[in-house]
């Protein structure tokens, strides 16, 4: 992204503690970030860096302690509309069939809420694409728990985008599945976003995926999470598994690998 | 054994374990000589058991009723009450202390104040079955909602979902096979209650039989109660159980059940 333009998600400064009181705990403090629309960025750090708790605050789901988020120069102050977001944990509901889950925003959020029913089979339609585009053509009626952990984030990936949310947010979505389908689903998403070009936070520990996924890598510091590195990542798309042995590809994981090593080296 | 005889003797276990129960019971009466006073035989209070079925019948049907109305009314309020605690931090710590506060007041004592205000018949065993059963129903409701997983809620919020929006498309779809399996639970306690309160003062139902069989000395009639009661108390529950598979199939997904 060399284009300048109007930053879609801004965040000043920001900073968050959970509790109250002496017993506050500092999560973040001082974020500063600012993402362009249809960015791909990835948020990078281990465990208790505050990687989460900074998807929250940009979706507003959680208030910041101090500082201010903008979407679209609004300041936000409850959850925003128009994101998507898809956890580590899959979150698909068991009652519903895969087919039902992904109709799920499409019941709840607007425009489309207003004529679900009208327009189901239209949706259904648009539903079963998506699901094909991630290679889940035909599992519609199955019901989660009968689908593997890889088809479960598929679908949930699928549950993610089918409002065509501006914004999709990835809590390590790929964290609990074996390497190979994580490899494998890295393509998806990488296909997904150059297909529909959302804007995308990617939140993981995982320095090949945030390389080969993002256009810009944030590495946060240990608790309170602060930014350490902004690395824009200037390989050429569509990458494919190929590239992640390409030498550049390997520095960039290095250089990322060896800041993240002198802030935690103890 | 093949795995078709092993199946079979799986559903005929049951059966064999009360006939053995039933045959040392005959065979102890007879040997010990235990006058039919103090402890019928099992074939006595069967030959009892027909000879009175009619009778039987009737009042095992009044129970019934009680019992089903009571229970009717434990889940509609042990439902209305326990999505509002789930749903509700401020219900739930307004109300659950008092609740298990109500819970641990044994039942048999409201009874008699049940009989001041609404006399002898029907209402007190049908309010005291919807007493002692309601308390299951809301706590397992109250859990169901209260334990939705904090992504989905962060899910449904990012959507923009209102309160109401979450607590249907979520919260109640997952409260269902809490309720359910409460239910299994509760038709039994509803029975307790309702022949607990015709025992302590009724005119009506299946536990007045028994009491006044016993007031004559005739324990076969008795006895012949207590079994009517039993079967209707396990037929209860097995429809319980068949309704709580079907409605929540997806609960139970070959793996052990939540």
């Amino acid at each position: 992204m060399t284009e300048v333009t109007e930053p879609l998600v801004e965040l000043r400064q920001v900073s968050l503690a959970y509790g109250r009181g002496p017993e506050a705990m500092l999560a973040l403090a001082d974020a500063t970030l600012s993402i362009a629309k249809g960015e791909f960025i990835a948020v990078v750090g281990p465990s208790g860096c505050g990687k989460s708790t900074l998807m929250k605050l940009v979706t507003g789901l959680l208030p910041p302690t101090s500082g201010e988020v903008r979407v679209h120069g609004q300041k936000v102050t409850k959850p925003i509309r128009g994101v998507g977001m898809a956890f580590q944990n899959p979150t698909l509901m068991p009652w519903r069939t895969t087919m039902d889950n992904i109709l799920l925003p499409l019941e709840v959020v607007e425009p489309y809420k207003r004529d679900f029913k009208a327009r189901r089979a239209e949706y259904v339609a648009r539903v079963e694409a998506l699901l094909k585009s991630v290679g889940l053509g035909g599992f519609g009626d199955k019901f989660p728990w009968q689908l593997s952990g890889g088809m479960q984030q598929r679908s949930n990936l699928c549950r993610a985008l089918v409002h065509e949310p501006e914004i999709l947010m990835l809590d390590e979505p790929f964290g609990a599945l074996d390497a190979f389908t994580r490899e494998d689903l890295w393509g998806v998403m990488q296909k997904l976003w150059l297909d529909r070009k959302f804007t995308a936070v990617l939140v993981t520990h995982d320095l090949r995926e945030a390389v080969y996924l993002a256009d810009t890598i944030y590495v946060m510091s240990k608790r309170p999470g602060r930014v350490l590195v902004r690395r824009e990542i200037d390989l050429p798309r569509p990458r494919t598994l190929e590239s992640t042995f390409d030498p550049k590809f390997v520095d960039i994981v290095h250089e990322l690998r060896d800041v993240i090593r002198r802030e935690y080296a103890i | 054994m093949t795995d078709n005889q092993r199946h079979y003797l799986k559903i005929a276990m049951p059966w064999l374990v009360m006939a053995v129960l039933l045959l040392i019971w005959e065979v102890a009466c007879i040997v010990f000589d235990v006058p039919e006073i103090i402890l019928p035989r099992p074939t006595r209070i069967f030959e009892v058991f027909i000879a009175r079925f009619d009778i039987l019948l009737r009042f095992c049907l009044e129970t019934f009723w009680t019992t089903a109305a009571g229970f009717a009314l434990a889940i509609v309020f042990g439902l209305l009450l326990g999505l509002a605690i789930g749903a509700s931090p401020f219900v739930y710590s307004g109300l659950y202390p008092l609740m298990i506060g109500f819970n641990a007041i044994p039942k048999v004592a409201i009874v008699p104040i049940l009989m001041i205000w609404l006399g002898v018949g029907a209402a007190p065993a049908i309010i005291t079955a919807f007493v002692i059963s309601f308390f299951p129903i809301v706590v397992n409701v109250a859990t169901g909602l209260a334990t939705i997983e904090p992504e989905m809620r962060d899910v449904m919020r990012s959507l923009g979902a209102t309160q109401y929006e979450i607590l249907t498309k979520v919260g109640i779809p997952r409260a269902m096979p809490y309720l359910f399996a409460s239910l299994k639970v509760a038709i039994t306690l509803a029975f307790i209650g309702s022949v607990i309160s015709e025992t302590v003062g009724g005119n009506r139902g299946i536990g007045f039989l028994m009491l006044s069989a016993g007031a004559r000395n005739d324990t076969a009639t008795t006895f012949a109660g207590l079994f009517a009661i039993a079967i209707m108390g396990v037929l209860m529950y097995a429809v319980c159980a068949w309704v709580e598979q079907r409605m929540t199939k997806w609960a139970f997904r070959g793996e052990v059940a939540v």
